[in-house]
Order: C-alpha cells, then structure tokens, then sequence
C-alpha cells in the first residue's frame, strides 16, 4: 500500500507561535520552537518531519497562512 | 422630445435637473418638506431609461453610506433630506470629506432644533458652513433662491464634486423646496460607463485589475505625519475652491449706503424690501451670496468702503451674520435680523427694522 | 526519501493564497480573523474574481483588513458596512460585494443596516466574525456575549437583568424573505475549516445570481479578549459558543 510522506515549510517571521498547528497535527509533527524571530514569537518549526502525512491540517487552521504543505505517495 | 420648460416645485426641480445631468444613483430618506424629491424619482423611473438607481434606505444613516459606497466607486450619486435627517448624516459625511470623495447633497432646511417643525428655517447655516460632522473639512455649499436655482445647482453641485473631489451641498429651505415656478431644465447627459470612469477617475473602486494596485478608499490613517499631511492636502482643496469657485448675486448694490445680506428663501423677500426702500429714497441693496462655502467675504469686504452698515436677514437666529462679521472685520456696523420657529418676515417688516438701524 | 525530494513544485499541496499579500497581519496570535482572511483570499483566487471582487471593512479589529487582501476595498463607518456594499452592488451590479464585519458592527451599531440590506435581499455576502466580545477597543461587552461571560464592561459576567440576552442574529435574519442563504460556521479545526471555505465560496457565487443575500456567520475566539491561550479559547468556543450557536445551515434556498 502506498505511503504518504508529507513535509511542511514554515514561514519563521510570519509566524506567531499561537501553537494552534501543533495542536491540530495528528502525528504530533510540530511545536514551538526555543528561539524566537524578530518579532520575538516563539514560531513553530517541525520536531518530528518524517512523521509528516502531509494532510496540511497545520496549513488549515494557521491564522497567518505562514506555512506550505508538500506531499508525495511512496511506494 | 420631453419639454424642457416647466412648472415645477422645488424639489421636483431637483430630481428632474438630477436625472438630465447623468445621475448614477439617488437614496434616500422620506421626511418634510423634501420627500417629493424621491416622489418625483420614483414617479419617473429613471432605472427604465438612464439606468439610474433610486432606492429608499431604511434611514438618513443608512443613505448617506450608501452615498459613500457608489461615491467611491466613481459614480455620480447623491442624498437629499432635511435638518434632523441632516443631522443623522454628519458621520457620512465628514467619512466622505476625509476619503477624498464626491457626492451631492441636496438640504432643504426646516425649522428646529430637535424634531423642530416642517415650516422653513435656515437654521442649519452653521452645521452645513461649518461642518456638522468631525474633523477639519469643508463642503461646497450653493444657496438656491428660485426653483430655476435648485435645476441649476444640482447639475453645478456635481460638477464642483468631482471637480474637487468634495461633497456638494445644495442648501435649500422648505419655501424653495416647495414653492413652484416656471424652470428651464437642464439638457440630457449621459452617465458615464464603466470604462470612461476607470479612465476619469483612476482611483475608484471598479475591481482590481492586473495592471494596478488595489485601491482602498479610506479616510483611516494612524500614522500621525502622514495624517497631517492627509490634512494639509484638504486644506489646500478649499483655498483653491475660496479662491476659484465664489458666487454671489448683487441687486442695487453700486450706488447702495446700507446692504442688506441674505440667501435663499429670505433674500427673495429682502428683494423686495429694496424694492420698497428705493421708492423711500434710502439707498439700500441686496447682496446675495450663492455659495456659503466659500463665502463671498473679499467681495463684501469691498463694500466697506462705501456701504455704512449691514442688516443680515436670515430665517434663525443668527448664523451667516458671523461669517459677514468675519468679512467686514470691524470696520462697519453688522446686525441680524431674523425669525425662527418656521415665521417668515415680510419685506415691510424688514424694511421697518432696516430703517430702525438706518436711524442709529 | 529525503525532505529535498518531498519539498518540490509538484508535491505542493497547500500555500499562502496569492489573493493574501505578504502584509504581516495585525492580529493577536490565534485569532480567527487570520484564518477567515485566508479562506476569502481563496476562494476569490479559485473563483479568478480579483479583478471583480470588493470588499467593505468595518471598524473592528479587522479595520485593516483591506492591508491584506490585493482587491479594491472600501472603509465603512461603524456598522454601515451593509449600506455601504448596497451602494456598490446597486450601482456596479457585475461586481462580487462582499461586506466583513465583527459582533458590534453588525449586531449592535449596525443593526438596522444588516436587517435591511437582507431585507431587501441585496445580492452581497456578509461575513460575520462571532466572538462574542469587541477586542479592537480592549474587550468590552457585545451584543452576542453569552450570559455569564466576563469582559471589561461586564465584569462579573453578563446578567440577563441588566444586559439583556446574546443577540440571535444570524437566527433573525434567517427568517427575512431576502435572504437565500444563512449559515454559521467556524474555522478551528482542519476540517471546520475546509466548511467554512465553502460555505464562503457558495455565498460570492449566489451573490453573482441575483436571488438574495448570503450571510456567513463564523463563530469564532478572541483569545486576548477572553484572556486564554488561542488552543484554549478554541476548546471554550466549542463548549461554550457552539451551544448558543450551533453550527450549520439555518437556510439555504
């Protein structure tokens, strides 16, 4: 059965760190980072990528539209 | 083809001169002594030949934003009501002002304050001269005397909105408003086509384009430099206007000693009162200001040297009289006279107190 | 597979819309408004309406909004934004009018311009942002506040005595003739979200039809307002707005 790989690119600067992407993941993909961007947000970065299924649940719900969903079938 | 003399009331004369002028869109509001302006527009349903838009919003409020929306659009619009419905538009309008934008307002004065009564006033001098709304603005004012006047400055009124990017106001009272003369109307003119506004008027709201920006028509700014600047840029709008747009009428004033000074409904009756004046042998005249912004104050200044004093008659208790002060600054006697609560004087009454003043 | 080998030009699977420019929007971490934004930009991208689209701002937090969508777009005074975008459609009927507006714009101030632009069935979308508080001005009391909840202008929580009862407004214009469709929605979770974004593109597409008003209801959170963390003010929502408006179609004509 093919598997979906998915990964995310986030915006750092455009990003909040309102964590609702890391809530709304359900592989547990996301959280927010230790560092923070000129804005001083904490913004969310990808702790465990290769969990990624690429279902842009992240994508959906972020407030600042801040990240870029890829995803591909795998044989 | 449709007679282009007729005898009309005032307000007739208003809706027919708007729809000949090209109007894109009328809302209003029904309240006395100006509802047949909508009457009339309804009666000729303008939407089956020009395309022109008549609706009957639910309020005075509502109206003037509806005004604000087709305004910024590009589209020649317009509202008319009158002193307590007035009153419900100054937010619209000082929106209007502070967005850069063109309309016509069409004011027909009653008596008040507060719900007042349906008879004639020109109380609504200062809330019209000088802004019943916020902020530092100003709005072209025209003062009809004569039905021939409410034709003629609807078409005037848009053509100095967009002229200047203003709002125009056509400030009436309940007797020109209702009072019916013979009036030459104005000839047809086409409305304008989307297309000829996108090239006319580049920064109306028609939809975005590839080939430019959005534009945003706002009277928002937060930044305090560049909200200054927003500022100074109006101002510099209405000294052009003070110095290109003045408009008056002069009747027996070059040999004149006294000049009585008045608009509208109570310059009519102070014709008269020169009239009767001259057969007394009392050298008196009639300066007639058209537009009360910008108010003709060089030309009355010009008057000092010769005239000994001024009687303003005005149907309130003294409004215009400050702006002729202004005007004479100090250097002649200025009084008022006046009557209010709908009361319109006779031109023997006037005479009488003119010649009181005379005797002083 | 590596990330280089997944993050390619035909992998893409969501983006910012092109619709949304690259303004940083104002609004507090987690706000709805954010999330509404992007699903308008959307649809007018999908629909290629950017050249046709414009929209009307309140006085709100979302004053600003025209800073972020690249379509014309028009201020309004408070609550007006109905008579504005009546003025608009009426005179520029080709257009897609849509009017974005919060619980004071458009159920307190501005009551009487909502109700009669759906009363006479104006072919616009209203966009109505639910969060039961004014967040723009420091978190005072609206109209659709729940009984019991606090703001700054009802501190102890808002008494039906004093305060009256949260204003069903979606529920009253649901009932006026003149309008087709009248829906509420919410946008905090993936899939509320993908709703939402139809519900949204079903109301600029009957807007195009001349047959009636379409009015979008989105509950949603204010999470500064509400004093809670945006993840908390989501979970609040649910139990607490949802209830006193429920999700779905209340018409659909």
């Amino acid at each position: 059965m093919a598997k979906i790989k998915g990964r995310v690119v986030i915006d750092n600067e455009r990003c909040k760190g309102c964590d609702l992407c890391a809530v709304s993941c359900p592989t547990d993909v996301l959280a927010m980072s230790k560092s923070v961007n000129s804005r001083g947000y904490n913004f969310s970065h990808a702790v465990n990528e290769e969990a990624c299924i690429g279902c842009a649940s992240c994508a959906l719900v972020c407030p600042d539209a801040c990240i870029t969903v890829y995803k591909v079938k795998v044989e | 083809m449709e007679q282009d003399i007729k005898l009309l009331k005032g307000n007739e004369a208003v809706a027919e001169a708007a729809i000949r002028c090209g109007c894109d869109g009328y809302f209003g509001y029904p309240i006395t002594p100006q509802s047949e302006i909508m009457e009339t527009l309804m009666q000729l349903e303008p939407w089956k030949t020009t395309g022109m838009v008549v609706l009957q919003a639910e309020s005075e409020v509502a109206a003037i934003n509806m005004v604000y929306g087709g305004a910024g659009c590009g589209k020649r619009v317009m509202t008319s009501s009158s002193s307590p419905g007035m009153s419900l538009k100054q937010e619209g309008l000082s929106y209007m002002a502070g967005a850069d934008l063109p309309g016509l307002v069409v004011s027909v004065m009653r008596g008040g304050p507060g719900l007042g009564t349906i008879q004639s006033s020109q109380a609504d001098y200062f809330q019209t001269v000088k802004g019943g709304g916020h902020g530092d603005y100003k709005m072209i004012t025209l003062a009809p005397a004569s039905v021939q006047e409410m034709a003629d400055f609807t078409v005037l009124g848009f053509e100095l909105a967009f002229k200047y990017n203003i709002v125009s106001v056509v400030l009436a009272d309940g007797i020109i408003g209702q009072m019916m003369e013979k009036v030459q109307l104005p000839p047809y003119q086409k409305r304008l086509t989307n297309d000829e506004i996108r090239e006319k008027y580049p920064w109306a709201t028609l939809g975005k384009p590839a080939n430019r920006k959005p534009n945003v028509i706002t009277s928002l700014e937060l930044d305090s430099a560049l909200m200054e600047q927003r500022n100074l840029n109006l101002q510099k709008k209405y000294k052009e206007i003070e110095k290109n747009e003045v408009r008056y009428e002069e009747i027996a004033c070059e040999d004149a000693e006294y000049l009585l000074v008045a608009f509208g409904s109570s310059a009519r009756i102070c014709q008269k009162t020169v009239e009767l004046a001259r057969e007394k042998g009392i050298k008196l005249g009639l300066f007639r200001p058209i537009t009360l912004f910008p108010f003709p104050t060089n030309e009355i200044y010009a008057y000092t040297n010769t005239v000994k004093a001024i009687l303003t008659v005005e149907l309130n208790a003294g409004q215009m009289v400050e702006d002729v002060r202004l005007a004479v600054n100090g250097t002649i006697p200025v009084e008022h006279y006046g009557r209010m609560g709908g009361i319109v004087p006779t031109a023997e009454e006037i005479l009488e107190v003119t010649e009181k003043l005379i005797a002083k | 597979m590596t990330t280089k080998d997944i993050i390619k030009p035909e992998n893409l699977v969501y983006a910012k819309p092109s619709v949304m420019n690259n303004n940083t929007m104002h609004y507090c971490p987690g706000c709805s408004h954010g999330v509404i934004h992007k699903l308008i930009a959307e649809v007018i991208g999908e629909m290629g309406i950017q050249d046709k689209a414009i929209g009307v701002a309140p006085v709100g937090c979302a004053v600003f909004a025209y800073n972020y969508l690249d379509i014309d777009w028009h201020e309004a005074a408070h609550g007006r934004a109905p008579a504005v975008a009546t003025g608009i459609k009426r005179l520029l009927p080709d257009n897609y009018v849509f009017t974005y507006q919060g619980d004071g714009d458009l159920a307190a101030i501005g009551t009487a311009e909502t109700i009669h632009a759906c009363n006479r069935g104006e072919n616009i979308a209203i966009f109505f942002v639910n969060n039961g508080i004014y967040g723009m001005t420091g978190g005072q009391m609206a109209p659709t506040t729940l009984l019991g909840m606090k703001t700054s202008t009802c501190p102890s929580g808002r008494q039906e005595d004093l305060n009256g009862f949260p204003l069903p407004i979606t529920t009253l214009v649901a009932q006026l003739e003149g309008t087709r469709y009248v829906t509420r929605q919410s946008v905090h979770t993936a899939n509320a979200v993908k709703k939402a974004k139809k519900a949204i593109r079903k109301a600029l597409e009957n807007s195009a039809e001349g047959k009636g008003t379409s009015f979008v209801e989105f509950v949603s959170t204010c999470n500064a307002g509400w004093k809670m963390s945006p993840a908390e003010a989501n979970t609040w929502m649910e139990k607490n707005m949802i209830p006193v408006y429920p999700i779905g179609d209340l018409k659909d004509k």
